[in-house]
C-alpha cells in the first residue's frame, strides 16, 4: 500500500511562518486545507517564492492524487479527467466528474455533422441549480479515408466548442486529422494506441503533444506493457480504456478490469496503471441495424454500469434526452461531495413577494427537498411563504417514517418562525407524502392543515383547485 | 522526427558528455521555456520531455532521456487480490415443505466474502435477490407501472400471481398499507387473512409490509407472522423507535425474518442490528435497509451508506454483517420517472430507466436484495446480471467499433 500522506508530512514543506497571507490562521490550518483537496499549494503565496521552489516542487509531487489528471483540449474548451484519489467516494470524495463524449461518424453527411455537433453542445438540464451537460465530441473515421477524416474533423472543430476525440486505429487517418484538420494546436484526445500501432500513434502524441489512449481490450498485461512502453517514449498523458464489453462473461470480465486497474492504482501504487480510465458504451450501437430504443435503454445502463464502477471518460451514442437524463443525473450524484452537509437553515422563506393572504407551505430542511420545492414555486410564479422544518436533514417520506417530521416539531417551528404573524388566515399546506400527520399537526398547531400533492410540481394546479 | 539512443547508450561517453552539456544548457535557460527543445549531435537527437510545473523549473533535474524502443517492454499484471476477515450473513428466505414451510423455492442472499462483481478476487456465494411490490388495495402508480396491473389492483393474490406468473418475480413484497388508521385502519387480524390469502396464491417467498404507522406496524406484522408461521418471510419492519421488540419475538418464535429500518444513519443502523441481536435474533434473521433514495434524489447518500456498511462488515464488523436491502422502486418516486415533460422525452421509456439506473447502482454499491415496480426493469436486471455472474457465453468482437457502429 502506498504511504498515507499524512498533516505533519504536508506541514513539512510549508513555510512554516504561520503569515495567514493564505487566510488561514496559521500554516497548520492550510497544511489541514491541503489534504481536504479545498487548496492547491499555489493558494500558499509565500511558497512561490523562488527560496521556496524545492520545496514546491516536493510538496507537489507529494500530495499529487494516485490517478493523474489529464487534460484533453485547450483554452477555455478543455476537460479534465481523472485525478481520482480513493476507491469510495465516502473516503473523501471523488473529483473531475466522468467526461461524456458522443460521437460523429465521417460517414455522416456534412449537413447531418454540423446538426449532431450542435445538439451535443446544446443539450442542458438543470437539475437542483446545476446545468448538466455533455462534454466532448468523438469524431469516429469509419469511411477509412484518411481525407474524409481530415475534413469531418475540421467540420466538427468549426461546428462546436467542445474537446475532441479523434478515433481511429490506423495512424495514417490521426495523422491526416492532425496535419490537415485544423486540430493541431486543441490538444485532442488520440484514440487509440494498440499492440498493432503504438509506434506510429505514440510519435503522433509526441509531435502534436496530445493525450493518447492506449486501447488493450481485456488484456491487462498488454494493457500495462503498453503503457510501460509509450512512458519509456515519453508520453505522459495517457487514459487507458481496457475495452468496454457489453455482453456476456465478457462484461464481467470488463467490470472486473476496472475495478483491478483502479485498486492497482490507488491502492497498491502502481505507476503503470495510474491513468484515467475510460469506457465505450457506445458498442452496443455495433452491428447492423439496431433498434433506437432498445440501444439507448441498454447504452444508459451499461455507461451507468461503468460509471458506477470508476470510468472517468465515456464515449456514447444515443442522443435521446430520455436516455441521457439518468446517465447525467448519476453523474451529479456520484460526484457530489459527500462532505457538504444535506441540510439547509430551518426557518421561514419568503418565495416571491407574499402578503398576508398567501398560502404557507411546509417541508423539510433535507438539501434536495427545500431546493426542489423552492425552485417549483419560484419557477411557478407563486408567491408564499416556506417553512422549512428541521428533519435532521432527511427527506419527508423518510423523516415521516423517521419520526424527524412530527407534529412537536412543527409546532416548534410555528413559534420561532412567526409565521402566525405574517398571515391573517391559519391553513398551513403539507406535503402530500405527510399526510397521515394532518390530524396531529391540527392539533398541535390550532391550523387547519390542507394536504398538497406528493409531488411539488403540482402544486401549482393544487392551488388553482384548493385555494380560493 | 526524433531519432533514439541504442540500447547500450549508457556505456557511450559521448552520451554522458552529450548529458552534462545539456544539464548546463538547462541551468542557463533558468526559467525559460525549455518545453520541446531538441538538440542534435551527430546522429543523435534527444528530445527534452515536456515537464510540468516547477519541475520544468528545477536545474539540478537531468532530462530523461529515452532509448530507441522497437519492441513492446516486457510487464506483469497480478491482480490486486485483497483478503477481507469479514464474512457476510447468509439469509435464507422462504422455507419449503422440508423446512416447515409451504414455498417451491426458498431464496438465500448474503454470505459476501467481497464487494459485489469482484469476481477477479472472490466468489460470492448467492446471487441477487430481486422482488416485486404488491399492495392490498389499489395504489396511485406511475401509469407505466399502473398499465401492467391495473386489472388485479382490487385483489392483492391476484396482483402477486401476475407478478410471479408473468414477470418472474422471486420474491413478493406484500405491502398492507391499508392497515394505515389514516387510510382504511384494516385490522392486524384482517391484514392476516391478506398474507394468507397471497401465501396461499404464489409459492414464492414473501416479505410482509407494514403501513409505516409506528404504533401498529408490530401488532400487524405479529399478526402476520402467526399466520405465516414457519414461511420464512421477511417482516418489514423493525425501526428504532417502534415496538421492535414486539416484531423481533414474532421472527423468533413463527420462524420469520426482520428488516432492520433506519433512515439513511450507519450509527442508528449499527444500534437497531445490535438491539435486534440482544433480542435473541441471530445474524441470519436479520436485513438492513439503510434507506434507498431514488437516482437524482439522495442517491449518492444511498450508495455511499450501502458502501460504507458492506466494506465495514467484510471488514468484520459484524453489527454490520448482515444483507442489505434496497427499496428500489422508491426511484418512482422521482417526477423524472412518472411526470409528462417534452423535455425530458416520453415516460414510458424513461420511467423503467430511472428504475434500472437506480438499482444499478445499489446493486454496485453492495445490496443484496431489490424491490422492483417495473417488469422492463425485472428482465433487464436479470438479464444483466446472468451477464456478471459469467452464466452467459459470447464471442462480442469489439475492436472495429470505430467503423462499426450504426449510424
Amino acid at each position: 500500500m502506498p504511504e498515507k500522506v499524512t498533516l505533519l508530512s504536508v506541514y513539512r514543506f510549508l513555510p512554516q511562518t504561520n503569515c495567514g497571507e493564505c487566510g488561514e490562521p496559521n500554516c497548520m490550518a492550510f497544511a489541514s486545507k491541503l489534504l481536504e483537496r479545498k487548496f492547491t499549494p499555489e493558494n500558499c503565496p509565500p511558497l512561490k517564492k523562488p527560496k521556496y521552489k524545492e520545496q514546491m516542487a516536493k510538496l507537489i509531487e507529494l500530495i499529487a492524487p494516485p490517478i493523474k489528471e489529464v487534460t484533453i483540449g485547450t483554452g477555455n474548451s478543455i476537460v479534465k479527467i481523472g485525478g481520482k484519489e480513493v476507491m469510495y467516494r465516502h473516503e473523501l470524495t471523488y473529483h473531475n466528474p466522468t467526461a461524456i463524449a458522443i460521437d460523429v461518424s465521417d460517414t455522416m453527411d456534412d449537413g447531418k455533422i454540423v446538426e449532431t455537433c450542435k445538439a451535443i453542445e446544446t443539450i442542458s438540464l438543470v437539475r437542483i441549480g446545476e446545468t448538466l451537460k455533455l462534454n466532448m465530441v468523438a469524431v469516429r473515421c469509419a469511411s477509412k479515408d484518411p481525407d474524409r477524416f481530415s475534413y469531418v474533423t475540421s467540420l466538427v472543430a468549426r461546428s462546436c466548442n467542445l474537446p475532441l476525440i479523434l478515433c481511429s486505429f490506423d495512424p495514417k487517418n490521426l495523422k491526416a486529422a492532425l496535419e490537415k484538420g485544423q486540430v493541431a494546436n486543441k490538444r485532442p484526445l488520440l484514440y487509440a494506441a494498440s499492440e498493432e500501432n503504438w509506434r506510429e500513434v505514440s510519435e503522433l502524441a509526441k509531435q502534436y503533444d496530445c493525450p493518447v489512449v492506449i486501447f488493450a481490450p481485456n488484456n491487462l498485461t498488454l494493457l500495462k506493457s503498453l503503457i510501460k512502453t509509450l512512458q519509456a517514449i515519453g508520453i505522459r498523458d495517457i487514459v487507458m480504456d481496457p475495452g468496454s464489453y457489453t455482453e456476456g462473461k465478457l462484461l464481467k470480465d470488463s467490470i472486473n478490469n476496472l475495478v483491478m486497474i483502479r485498486r492497482a492504482a490507488i491502492q497498491r501504487g502502481d505507476k503503470d496503471l495510474s491513468y484515467p480510465i475510460m469506457a465505450v458504451p457506445a458498442i452496443v450501437w455495433m452491428g447492423e441495424k439496431q433498434d433506437p430504443i432498445t440501444a439507448s435503454y441498454k447504452e444508459a445502463y451499461i455507461a451507468s454500469l461503468f460509471m458506477n464502477r470508476y470510468a472517468d471518460l465515456l464515449i456514447m451514442h444515443t442522443l435521446e434526452i430520455w436516455a441521457l437524463l439518468p446517465v447525467l443525473t448519476l453523474r451529479q450524484n456520484i460526484y457530489t461531495d459527500p462532505r457538504k452537509p444535506v441540510s439547509v437553515e430551518p426557518g421561514l422563506r419568503a418565495i416571491g413577494k407574499p402578503d398576508e393572504k398567501s398560502p404557507v407551505f411546509l417541508t423539510t430542511n433535507f438539501a434536495l427537498t427545500y431546493f426542489t420545492v423552492a425552485n417549483d414555486l419560484e419557477s411557478a410564479g407563486i408567491n408564499c411563504y416556506l417553512l422549512v422544518l428541521n428533519t435532521e436533514g432527511l427527506a419527508v417520506e423518510v423523516s415521516v417514517a423517521g419520526g424527524q417530521f412530527n407534529s412537536s416539531n412543527v409546532k416548534d417551528l410555528f413559534l420561532s418562525s412567526g409565521v402566525e404573524k405574517m398571515v391573517k388566515h391559519n391553513k398551513l399546506i403539507i406535503p402530500g407524502m405527510a399526510a397521515r400527520l394532518k390530524g396531529e399537526i391540527e392539533d398541535s398547531t390550532n391550523w387547519e392543515v390542507i394536504v398538497g400533492p406528493r409531488d411539488s410540481s403540482q402544486i401549482k394546479g393544487f392551488l388553482t383547485k384548493y385555494w380560493a | 522526427m526524433a531519432i533514439f539512443f541504442g540500447d547500450d547508450y549508457e556505456e557511450k561517453e559521448e552520451a554522458k558528455a552529450l548529458i552534462k552539456s545539456l544539464a548546463k544548457l538547462i541551468e542557463k535557460l533558468g526559467d525559460l521555456e525549455i518545453e520541446n527543445v531538441e538538440i542534435r549531435a551527430e546522429e543523435l537527437t534527444f528530445i527534452l520531455q515536456p515537464m510540468v510545473g516547477v519541475m520544468a523549473q528545477a536545474p539540478q533535474l537531468l532530462p530523461k532521456v529515452e532509448k530507441a524502443i522497437e519492441t513492446l517492454l516486457k510487464t506483469e499484471f497480478s491482480p490486486p487480490i485483497e483478503t477481507y476477515p469479514g464474512q457476510i450473513a447468509e439469509v435464507q428466505i422462504g422455507a419449503t415443505r422440508s423446512d416447515g414451510g409451504s414455498r417451491k423455492k426458498v431464496v438465500r442472499i448474503g454470505g459476501e466474502k467481497t464487494m459485489p462483481f469482484y469476481s477477479f478476487e472472490a466468489l460470492n456465494p448467492n446471487r441477487l435477490a430481486f422482488a416485486m411490490d404488491v399492495f392490498d388495495m389499489p395504489v396511485v402508480l406511475a401509469k407505466s407501472v399502473k398499465q401492467h396491473f391495473e386489472d388485479v389492483m382490487h385483489d392483492p393474490a391476484d396482483w402477486a400471481k401476475r407478478c410471479v406468473e408473468d414477470f418472474g418475480a422471486e420474491i413478493i413484497s406484500l405491502n398492507l398499507i391499508s392497515t394505515d388508521p389514516l387510510i382504511k385502519d384494516t385490522s392486524a387480524k384482517d391484514a392476516a387473512k391478506t398474507v394468507e390469502r397471497v401465501l396461499q396464491a404464489v409459492d414464492v417467498p414473501l416479505i410482509i409490509g407494514g403501513s409505516g404507522n409506528k404504533a401498529k406496524d408490530p401488532f400487524v406484522l405479529e399478526a402476520a407472522a402467526e399466520v405465516a408461521s414457519g414461511e420464512r418471510c421477511i417482516l418489514n419492519s423493525a425501526n428504532i423507535d417502534n415496538d421492535y421488540k414486539r416484531i423481533a419475538r414474532a421472527a423468533k418464535k413463527y420462524g420469520h425474518i426482520v428488516v432492520a429500518f433506519t433512515p439513511m444513519d450507519i450509527n442508528n443502523q449499527k444500534k437497531l442490528n445490535r438491539l435486534l441481536l440482544d433480542e435473541g435474533l441471530s445474524k441470519e434473521q436479520i436485513i438492513i435497509d439503510p434507506t434507498t433514495a431514488a437516482l437524482g434524489y439522495g442517491l449518492d447518500y444511498t450508495l455511499s451508506l450501502m458502501e460504507r456498511i458492506k466494506l465495514a462488515g467484510l471488514l468484520g464488523d459484524s453489527d454490520l454483517q448482515m444483507p442489505i436491502l434496497a427499496s428500489t422502486s422508491n426511484s418512482w418516486g422521482a417526477r423524472e420517472a412518472w411526470m409528462k415533460s417534452e423535455e425530458w422525452g416520453p415516460r414510458e421509456y424513461r420511467g423503467p430507466l430511472w428504475e434500472t439506473v437506480t438499482t444499478i447502482t445499489a446493486m454496485m454499491a453492495g445490496g443484496d436484495l431489490f424491490m422492483l415496480s417495473h417488469p422492463a426493469t425485472v428482465r433487464v436486471i436479470k438479464g444483466l446480471m446472468e451477464n456478471l455472474y459469467g452464466e452467459v457465453d459470447t464471442d462480442q468482437r469489439i475492436q472495429d467499433w470505430i467503423t462499426d457502429i450504426g449510424m
